[in-house]
């Protein structure tokens, strides 16, 4: 080994480890990964929000892409990404189906009269059971779903202009043109 | 006589329950078998929360952490093993539900990188050791050997007499 070798080695593997220590400063543990993506959603029957008497089920996703969205009233960050969702699904015409979380039914009834309802639908999972199945373990949670009931790609945390443009939009639109 | 009750010390009352009554604890899954509580206790203690990441699910005062002890409850209830709850879990929440990561693919970096490692480190200190040893044999001619002893001497003595 020659001098330089021996100051260069020790010195190139610090530099390694910074950098791997660097990349870990910026990844959030708090994401988990979900085993579900590339798989059928899980499947669920539950009442709508609105009226108890509807029921809603994976019957409900086939046909057509859709954001299955994981919601509650007490969920802080659900309220910041509210505005986000109104303007997807009014302006960019995506549709979403709620999954509304552990929750009282009148207080979502009521979140929705007064900040506006982006869903197509809502499914009241009350006791958080078909959340277990979806691997929820934080709202806001939300799934994308293409037509034939499979989980595409999952949203940890709200969804911002900058996760719809860089990520969701650019994934919907791919499974948007297969046919 | 409603109206007589005095609200103060129904507040205080209150306050030394309320304490209790918030948190979560392993004492309402108890089985018949004392064997099954311990099995319980044990598996929820090798599973992982995914609201408080470094806590347990069974040390977890999460809600969801709550959810899912009472999911394993149910399941155990029902008779089912030990690895079918693991693989319940596993297929919802990935592997991140277990402390102890299973061998494959993916996790072949985190089992066998340290002895990587080890092994690459090991090789260059055996070599650096062998050329330590190599370069232990100092060539000096016959004078400088005699020089180095009366160096050596001559230092020796100044030693032994401090005075």
């Amino acid at each position: 080994m020659s001098k330089s070798m021996r100051f260069l080695t020790p010195l190139a593997i610090f530099g390694v480890l910074v950098l791997l220590l660097f990349y870990g400063l910026y990844q959030d543990p708090h994401l988990v990964p979900s085993p579900l993506i590339g798989r059928p959603a899980p499947k669920f029957t539950l009442p709508a929000l609105e009226d108890p008497k509807v029921t809603i089920s994976n019957a409900d996703l086939k046909g057509k892409v859709s954001l299955v969205n994981v919601w509650a009233t007490w969920c802080v960050s659900c309220r910041a990404e509210h505005k986000e969702l109104m303007r997807l699904a009014k302006v960019d015409g995506v549709r979403i189906l709620g999954l509304n979380y552990k929750d009282d039914r009148e207080d979502a009834k009521r979140w929705l009269q007064i900040y506006g309802n982006p869903y197509v639908a809502n499914a009241f999972d009350a006791d958080g059971r078909v959340g277990i199945d979806w691997g929820v373990y934080g709202t806001p949670e939300t799934f994308l779903v293409d037509r034939n009931g499979i989980i595409r790609y999952k949203q940890i945390g709200p969804i911002d202009q900058q996760v719809w443009e860089k990520t969701l939009r650019p994934l919907i639109d791919k499974l948007k043109a297969k046919t | 006589m409603i109206r007589h009750i005095r609200p103060i010390p129904l507040l205080l009352a209150g306050m030394l329950v309320l304490p209790l009554a918030q948190a979560y604890t392993l004492e309402q899954f108890s089985f018949k078998d004392p064997e099954k509580t311990e099995e319980f206790r044990k598996l929820t203690e090798e599973l992982r929360c995914l609201v408080c990441q470094n806590e347990s699910l069974a040390a977890s005062q999460a809600d969801l952490a709550q959810d899912l002890r009472k999911e394993v409850y149910q399941m155990m209830r029902a008779g089912k093993s030990r690895d079918e709850i693991i693989r319940f879990l596993v297929a919802r929440y990935g592997d991140f539900v277990l402390y102890d990561p299973p061998v494959k693919l993916s996790t072949y970096p985190l089992w066998f990188g340290p002895l990587i490692l080890a092994g690459v480190g090991g090789f260059f200190l055996l070599r650096a050791i062998k050329k330590k040893k190599q370069a232990q044999d100092p060539d000096l001619s016959p004078e400088e050997r005699d020089r180095l002893a009366q160096l050596l001497a001559t230092t020796g003595n100044q030693q032994k007499t401090p005075k």
